[in-house]
């Protein structure tokens, strides 16, 4: 059964009376702590207009939703586990952002924060995901891989195939808030079920704490090793505390299924492969995840997820698929054309460095993914990114031969 | 305690094998079970204490603390983790021990001739903490700023020598900037994660800043590492001004704060209350830059300094390398001796080791100078 575990009492910041929203405090014990006088005055308490923070030199998500009104509301709440609006902007607060590149500028400590803090997340999780309303809307999941239409890419452009996500487990705190036995504990159970892993999925855990540098040398060779966070984005979420204490990496023998554990979320699977079957590297994906959560549900746990949100995870800018699925691939003719951005932009289409998030392309080669996380199923996105990358191809192709090419009609979205 | 319970502390218990520092020295597993069901009045928790010890294992040859106050009652709270740390810290300073505060310039003997040809500049600094606040790794951006709002009405109200000016971090225009990182008085946010880990960065730079006099002989930090750092400051070997200003600007300071009913943290035991275990007592660091070319080469130098309870660091603070032979030298002890004591160790060290300057530059042997430990 679901350990003990699930709803340890962490509390940190248990500032007068809170007003717990959503109790359902399941097994386990609450821890209640003495309250020490040692003879001072009780912390003074500022109403939320002292406390509200200065976000006028800032441009994220959440900077642009925090009204006074919404502070004063949620200031005070707390989720059953002690979590606290404080703490979910703080990274937000923190990094006042870019003026073209918007983040969204708070986290979730854990599954009841998305209800908690509503008033925030809601307008949040509608800016970041494209209009998507998450008090009417309904995500649709969909891991049925056989869906996929196509999906063997031309392999003189597609170099390698990668779809990603995440998973968090229900009952436990995530990375911005877990303690360490709660961190602990998401190590144990995850490994427990992945060793139970058959066939071309079977693999090995190595743990950041104990693994010898030879293996550190080859994951880090296999491009697999995860490092501590240095991003400011992540540290001041406190996602690096106590690193690297019951982090690490699995992957299968044949280094095309990864896990990464307690990094930005509680998991991350990754299914990849050089060349351009995208086809096998979804379909190992699906099945690789649906045989992860046979496993741990075997074990008396379950992925956090609901009907509004579809997976949760750490960052509002991950719901619902969680889900990155992409190329690398040689563009180098149509990324000099004006048009590319907006090419991009119609298929829902986005393009990072090979390095991934915040680098260069290099040699003409771009990492090109889906842009949308929420209100799209799993095949739906992997089958956006199969028939864009095609068409992508088509217009490299075209210009090769000294062919114009045309801008596609923008696909359909929320708005 | 039950046998779930006990489980759940052992989980809790932080994996310190790889760590160097002087929580991970006394923090048994014990003491972790006792102290993991405390809290201090505002909500501190041990594990707050020690984040910053557990991010950072340390260095193989520098023990950094590892930990962290949030507030006053946390040094009583979680005096079982605290007290063998400031023991280990301060020379073995035992819980029953009291601490001696005199901040009576007039008792320091001599220190206004110091050589100018070898002692470039003389300063003393220390740290005072707000009482009925809590500290920054803790306190909240209300906190904060009601911290700043006070020490601004309070240094405002300064005249004569002290008369100054505020410049808050967040609105000072680029001038203002320029000029004070010109004068050497800017800090920057913090980027050591010793002080990022324990969370004394949040919400930078809101209700940080930086007020000096007129002169630019007297500067206070608001808001940095402690509620307030004040330094005394002057070119030249002027000790004795530096601390003579330094005395009487910290007085004239905690009178208006006490008048508000905000004294300075301070008990008899720990003396003046900061941040860092390490600036308990006096928080004072009373330093000079001094040319030693040739003392700073010679075989003896570190004991020198060692007998004279003197440490040396580079020109550019802690953790810098020395330049063309000049010296940051300064008093190594916090706690269990007045600021009147230690400033003049400093004084007499100081001018102990110029003149072992000189006689190095003449050829002579400095042996029979070498002093007793103090």
């Amino acid at each position: 059964m679901a350990s003990s575990f699930s709803r340890v009492l962490s509390s940190k910041r248990n500032i007068g009376i809170l007003s717990l929203v959503g109790g359902s405090v399941t097994a386990g014990f609450l821890l209640h702590r003495e309250h020490v006088s040692a003879g001072a005055a009780v912390r003074r308490r500022y109403p939320a207009s002292a406390e509200y923070p200065d976000l006028r030199k800032h441009n994220n998500c959440m900077a642009s939703h925090l009204t006074p009104a919404i502070y004063s509301k949620l200031c005070d709440k707390a989720t059953p586990n002690g979590y606290m609006l404080d703490q979910a902007i703080q990274t937000g607060v923190d990094n006042p952002g870019h003026p073209f590149i918007k983040t969204v500028g708070m986290v979730a400590g854990d599954e009841e924060s998305y209800e908690v803090f509503a008033d925030l997340l809601d307008p949040v999780i509608k800016e970041r995901h494209n209009g998507y309303d998450p008090t009417t809307m309904k995500h649709p999941t969909d891991l049925d891989s056989s869906k996929i239409q196509s999906g063997h890419f031309d392999e003189r452009y597609v170099l390698s195939s990668r779809v990603r996500t995440g998973r968090s487990i229900r009952g436990l705190s995530l990375p911005p808030a877990c303690t360490r036995a709660e961190r602990r504990e998401v190590e144990r159970v995850v490994v427990d079920a992945l060793a139970g892993l058959k066939g071309d999925l079977s693999g090995r855990y190595y743990s950041l704490t104990q693994m010898t540098e030879k293996e550190q040398q080859q994951l880090i060779d296999d491009h697999f090793l995860f490092d501590k966070p240095v991003s400011p984005l992540l540290t001041c979420a406190g996602m690096a505390r106590d690193w690297p204490d019951a982090r690490g990496i699995w992957h299968n023998n044949e280094k095309t299924f990864l896990i990464w554990i307690n990094e930005e979320d509680h998991t991350r699977v990754i299914s990849m492969e050089r060349g351009g079957n995208m086809r096998r590297v979804f379909e190992r994906f699906c099945r690789g995840l649906k045989e992860v959560e046979r496993l741990i549900q075997e074990r008396g746990w379950e992925f956090m997820w609901n009907e509004r949100l579809g997976y949760i995870l750490t960052c509002p800018s991950n719901l619902g698929t969680g889900l990155r699925a992409g190329v690398h691939v040689k563009l180098p003719l149509l990324s000099k054309d004006a048009r590319f951005s907006k090419i991009l932009d119609n298929l829902r289409l986005q393009k990072r460095g090979t390095g991934g998030v915040d680098t260069a392309a290099v040699g003409g080669v771009f990492d090109i993914s889906n842009l949308d996380r929420l209100g799209h199923s799993e095949v739906q996105l992997v089958q956006t990114v199969i028939d864009g990358v095609n068409y992508l191809i088509e217009c490299e192709k075209r210009l090769e031969r000294g062919q114009d090419i045309k801008v596609p009609p923008p696909l359909k979205q929320f708005k | 305690l039950t046998k779930q319970k006990v489980k759940w502390f052992e989980e809790e218990y932080p994996d310190l094998s790889k760590h160097n520092n002087h929580m991970a020295k006394v923090l048994t597993k014990d003491i972790y079970a006792k102290l993991r069901d405390k809290q201090t009045p505002s909500g501190f928790t041990v594990d707050d204490v020690i984040q910053t010890g557990v991010d950072n294992p340390g260095h193989p040859f520098i023990m950094t603390v590892g930990c962290v106050a949030g507030d006053e009652e946390s040094y009583e709270v979680f005096k079982d983790l605290l007290d063998p740390i400031i023991s280990d810290r301060h020379g073995g300073y035992k819980a029953t021990d009291k601490h001696k505060t005199d901040l009576n310039f007039e008792n320091l003997k001599g220190g206004d001739d110091l050589d100018p040809n070898y002692v470039l500049s003389s300063r003393v600094r220390t740290g005072r903490s707000i009482k009925g606040f809590t500290l920054p790794p803790h306190n909240s951006r209300g906190e904060r700023r009601a911290i700043e709002r006070l020490s601004v009405e309070a240094l405002t109200s300064l005249d004569g020598e002290f008369k100054g000016k505020y410049y808050p971090l967040k609105s000072m225009t680029d001038a203002e900037q320029e000029q004070l990182i010109n004068d050497h008085f800017l800090f920057d946010k913090p980027v050591s994660p010793l002080l990022t880990c324990a969370g004394m960065a949040r919400d930078w730079p809101d209700a940080r800043g930086i007020w000096h006099n007129d002169n630019k002989t007297f500067l206070v930090w608001v808001n940095e590492e402690d509620h307030l750092r004040v330094i005394s400051m002057q070119k030249g070997g002027n000790m004795r001004e530096v601390f003579r200003r330094f005395c009487v600007g910290l007085q004239k300071i905690e009178e208006i704060f006490k008048k508000h009913n905000h004294g300075f943290m301070w008990n008899e035991h720990l003396g003046y209350i900061l941040t860092c275990p390490s600036n308990l007592g006096t928080g004072l660091r009373g330093g000079v830059h001094v040319k030693l070319p040739k003392l700073s080469t010679h075989p003896k130098f570190d004991e020198i300094l060692n007998r004279l309870r003197l440490q040396k660091r580079g020109t550019g603070g802690v953790d810098t390398a020395s330049v063309g032979g000049v010296f940051d030298i300064s008093n190594a002890d916090r706690l269990g001796s007045s600021e009147v004591a230690q400033v003049q160790l400093v004084v007499d060290g100081v001018k102990l080791m110029v003149e072992m300057e000189k006689k190095l530059e003449k050829g002579e042997a400095i042996d029979s100078m070498i002093p007793a430990q103090k």
